[in-house]
């Protein structure tokens, strides 16, 4: 907009471009260097492999056990997608809605485990979790999962339920709709989208949160990001290529849903949306 | 006082084929204006139409991309923003949230490096001058609309800039307010002396407040004059429509007599005044303010059919559609029903004849 | 929830008492979430502090003392801050005039689409492909003696480097995006204003855009700095785990489950968030300096 075309402005614009590009650069290497190396059949001292073959998808197929681990992935993952779903638009509503003694109080609970790393609480959430003998179990994992998932939910579902007009669900009632009526045909199409995009990034981020699904889970509850970073930990037992067939499996299921999500929101909200209301509380 | 806020001369403003595009779209397309020092102009124009884009290039917001912009002789159009020393009014107020009005309005006294008693000085004066004393250790978000509306020219005029820039300063305020400013505007104008141009897109503001109005379309001038000019002689359909003359027939000239035309519109003969050199034959547009078309009994005027009419005090202003489905905004001096059957007579002495382009 | 709702119905008064402050049908629809947080991460958090505080052995501050007096648990502190201050810093730094560049950008979504891997994909994946592409074959090195630049490859797996570049991986793009997001929101306009009041892009950065900025970018470096002191899959997979890089995390993990003392593994965890806690609130401290209000300029 305002254009500085000195020669200080101008270096430095260029600085600044440099810096982004090298950056990105460097960060597609990283990617492409696990996408080369999944299809190569021997790399050594060389920029590129010796030739190219599409064996290791089959052999980590078989090694890691993957259509197990997919499976158990999904089923946590859509679990955690539907529990913190019901649990937190309704929370949301109801504190986008009201104005109760202690709603302070409540919404810092809501904001503390999105602030505080998941190594701090998951350990001591482990430990309980073992006790009450649920450690390494499926429903272990989903618990631990949800505590970070629904206070997502409920950050980005307030603002977006605030800005629905309380008059809307009013004027339903004086033309006499019901409870489920309201709620049918009235809140849930105008939730819909703000509901799809939570619940798209909750997803997003339960297939790529490692900390507390490595706590918790047992050898029959691992998602696949615990058994790739078992896979990594114990390199030199596996061909390195097999084991970057694993990680471009799990980018590729993993981008998969950041694309769709990405559908409905803007790449800065997938951080900012619910830190920024952080900046507030 | 007067001497104590006036601005530096500033000299004569000239744009020169101003042109500016963004991608494809040209959003102006050789803009020619002289200025002189002291004058008040009015930007006018539809939405869209290029005026902020205008008043940007001038601010040194937005780069040309073609034709220069002088001052005083000087070419400035390759200066950035802040070396120009031009004072502007955005139409968002665009204060600075974190600062007191006294820090807002010494912002660029701060920047031109008058500090101390000389810059406490002349924020006081600039304050009085909006009369905004007492306020002076509020943060912005702490003053209503106005008074920030108020900021934001005190903050223009304190550095006394040979120009000022205002971008639909008003639109953001409620009617009443509106009216108020927009007489304090011209105060301050005719007190600091500085060339003021003044974008809007309101006609009634323009009219009251210029010297000259600059009447803008599609990223070009269409017509540059006093308000008396223009409101009496505009010199293009587009124009004309924006002075008010909502009615618009197609005609044809059937002959000139002395000043006047006798033209065929609406299904009859009418008399009306060529706006530029017309000869028998020449298809035209005739365009009529409400006021002057007038609901008759009699069949000898345009024959219509009335939609609708309301009261507006002393008269009846109504729209009603002619035969060939022109619409027709009248007057009457009673109350005529809907779908009644009415004769609707033009003053000739305003009613302007316009040349369709061939 | 209905039949609760339906038990305050049933007394009127009572009922128009509560919902006068707000406690009504709709209220009692946070009470699910409430119990779940409870659950799950209040109740496990006060389990784990009086955990930490009922050692296997001694008294209650034993694993504490512990913790404290054996330089192999207490440096993990200094080498954990050595690790996340830098880089944090770093990343919020650079993040500044990167942002300020795109906010011009007409087209940002795919800069911003690209930056917003690292952050989905994880610290796992990243480690992965740094293994290879810092590795003493990888491209990195190979580029770098091609240029000239270096005559044999540098070590940069294994040691404090590779997790360094591991969190710039992942830190930088969460660092620019939340700072990108606080830019934006500030109103052109303010800029447009200072720089006809004769502001030059310096003055307008430091007098206009910083103090707008301020309370955002210490928002931001609080949340990177948390992510990057609780690092932990990089640095084992790209550290020097037993060295150098045995950040805090680590020790927390070994002693919950390699050595099976919960209680320790506790008292680490707490330890670990205190750490965080002291610097968030020394940072978020110097908040009230700062303006804080609407950037957006004025109402409008
Ligand atoms: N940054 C831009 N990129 C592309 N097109 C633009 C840009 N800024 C303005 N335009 C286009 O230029 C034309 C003129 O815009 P401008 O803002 O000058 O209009 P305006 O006369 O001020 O209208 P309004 O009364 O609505 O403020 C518009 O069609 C607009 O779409
Ligand atoms: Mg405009």
């Amino acid at each position: 907009m305002i254009r500085d075309q000195s020669l200080a402005a101008r270096l430095w614009r260029f600085a600044v471009w440099a810096v982004v590009a090298l950056f990105v650069v460097n960060l597609i290497g990283v990617i492409a260097a696990v996408l080369v190396n999944s299809f190569g059949t021997r790399w050594l001292g060389t920029w590129l492999p010796a030739a190219w073959t599409t064996r290791w998808y089959f052999s980590a197929w078989r090694e890691f056990q993957l259509t197990p681990v997919l499976i158990v992935t999904f089923e946590i993952v859509f679990t955690v997608v539907v529990i913190s779903g019901l649990v937190g638009v309704t929370s949301a509503y109801a504190l986008a809605r009201r104005d109760f003694p202690g709603k302070r109080l409540v919404v810092l609970a809501f904001l503390l485990p999105l602030l505080v790393p998941p190594l701090t609480y998951g350990i001591p959430l482990a430990t309980l979790l073992y006790r009450i003998g649920l450690g390494g179990t499926f429903w272990g994992v989903v618990a631990a999962n949800l505590v970070p998932a629904v206070p997502f939910v409920v950050l980005v579902m307030i603002p977006f339920i605030e800005q629905i007009d309380p008059r809307v669900e009013q004027a339903a009632r004086v033309f006499g709709a019901s409870t489920t009526s309201l709620f049918a045909r009235i809140l849930l199409p105008l939730l819909l989208p703000g509901m799809l995009a939570a619940l798209l990034l909750v997803l997003v981020r339960t297939l790529a949160m490692f900390e507390l699904t490595f706590l918790t889970a047992g050898p029959t509850s691992q998602t696949l990001v615990v058994a790739l970073y078992y896979a990594v930990f114990a390199s030199g037992v596996r061909a390195p290529q097999s084991i970057d067939a694993m990680a471009v499996v799990y980018m590729v299921t993993t981008l998969f849903w950041l694309v769709i999500a990405l559908q409905f929101v803007n790449p800065t909200q997938i951080v900012a949306r619910a830190k920024q209301r952080t900046a507030d509380a | 006082m007067a001497d104590e806020v006036a601005s530096k001369e500033g000299g004569r403003l000239e744009l020169v084929g101003v042109r500016r595009a963004f991608g494809a779209y040209n959003a102006l397309n050789g803009i020619d204006l002289a200025v002189e020092p002291g004058e008040f102009i009015a930007l006018l124009g539809p939405s869209g139409c290029g005026k902020s884009t205008a008043l940007n290039c001038l601010a040194g917001l937005l780069d040309l991309t073609g034709g220069e912009i002088r001052l005083a002789g000087k070419r400035i159009d390759d200066l950035q923003p802040e070396a120009r020393g031009f004072g502007m009014v955005f139409q968002s107020y665009a204060l600075f949230p974190h600062l007191t009005v006294r820090k807002n309005v010494g912002f660029g006294l701060a920047m031109q490096g008058v500090t101390g008693a000389e810059a406490n000085r002349r924020i006081e004066q600039a304050l009085a001058l909006v009369r905004l004393q007492g306020q002076e250790d509020k943060l912005p978000g702490q003053l209503s609309g106005g008074q920030q509306q108020r900021v934001a020219i005190a903050r223009a005029v304190v550095i006394r800039p040979p120009l000022v820039l205002m971008d639909e300063p008003l639109s953001n305020l409620d009617a009443k307010l509106r009216l108020e400013m927009r007489a304090e505007i011209r105060g301050i104008h005719d007190q600091i002396g500085a060339t003021t141009i003044y974008v809007t897109h309101d006609q009634d503001e323009a009219l009251s407040l210029a010297d000259r109005i600059v009447v803008m379309r599609e990223g070009a001038i269409r017509q540059i004059g006093t308000p008396q000019d223009l409101y009496e002689r505009p010199s293009h359909p587009d124009v004309a429509e924006f002075m008010g003359f909502r009615t618009r027939i197609p005609g044809k000239i059937v002959f000139l007599n002395g000043d006047r035309a006798v033209v065929e519109a609406g299904g009859t003969r009418l008399e009306a005044m060529p706006a530029g050199p017309l000869t028998a034959g020449d298809r035209v547009t005739v365009v009529i303010r409400p006021e002057d078309l007038v609901a008759e009994e009699g069949t000898d005027g345009i024959a219509a059919t009335v939609d609708s009419i309301e009261y507006r005090g002393r008269a009846w202003f109504g729209l009603a559609t002619g035969a060939d489905g022109a619409r027709l905004y009248f007057r009457a001096d009673r109350p005529l029903a809907r779908g009644h059957a009415i004769s609707l007579k033009p003053v000739a002495e305003r009613t302007l004849l316009f040349r369709d382009a061939a | 929830m209905a039949a609760a709702a339906q038990g305050v119905m049933r007394r009127p008064p009572l009922r128009k008492r509560l919902a006068a402050r707000g406690l009504d049908g709709t209220t009692l629809l946070v009470l699910p979430g409430i119990a779940l947080m409870l659950a799950l991460f209040v109740y496990p958090f006060a389990y784990g502090f009086v955990d930490s505080i009922t050692p296997r052995e001694g008294p209650w501050f034993a694993n504490y003392h512990t913790f404290f007096t054996d330089p192999f648990q207490y440096r993990t502190i200094a080498a954990t801050l050595w690790l996340a201050l830098p880089v944090t810093i770093i990343n919020v730094v650079v993040a500044i005039p990167i942002a300020f560049r795109v906010r011009l950008m007409r087209r940002q979504r795919l800069l911003t689409t690209i930056l917003v891997l690292p952050v989905t994909l994880g610290t796992v994946l990243v480690a992965d492909g740094l293994l290879n592409f810092l590795g003493p074959q990888g491209w990195f090195n190979r580029t770098l003696m091609l240029a000239g630049i270096l005559g044999a490859p540098l070590k940069l797996t294994n040691n404090y480097w590779g997790v360094f570049a591991s969190l710039v991986i992942t830190g930088f793009p969460f660092a620019f995006l939340l700072t990108l997001s606080y830019v934006t929101g500030i109103d052109p306009a303010v800029e447009q204003a200072a720089a006809t009041l004769g502001a030059r892009a310096r003055q307008r950065f430091t007098r206009i855009f910083l103090p707008l900025l301020l309370p955002g970018l210490a928002v931001t470096f609080c949340l990177s700095f948390v992510q990057a002191f609780s690092v932990f899959p990089s640095a084992v997979l790209l550290g020097a785990p037993a060295g150098s890089t045995r950040v805090i995390s680590i020790a927390a993990y070994q002693a919950a489950f390699e050595q099976y003392d919960h209680s320790l593994g506790a008292a680490i965890a707490i330890i670990m968030g205190l750490v965080q806690l002291v610097i968030v609130l020394a940072i978020l401290g110097l908040r009230p300096l700062f303006y804080r209000g609407p950037v957006a300029g004025t109402k409008g």
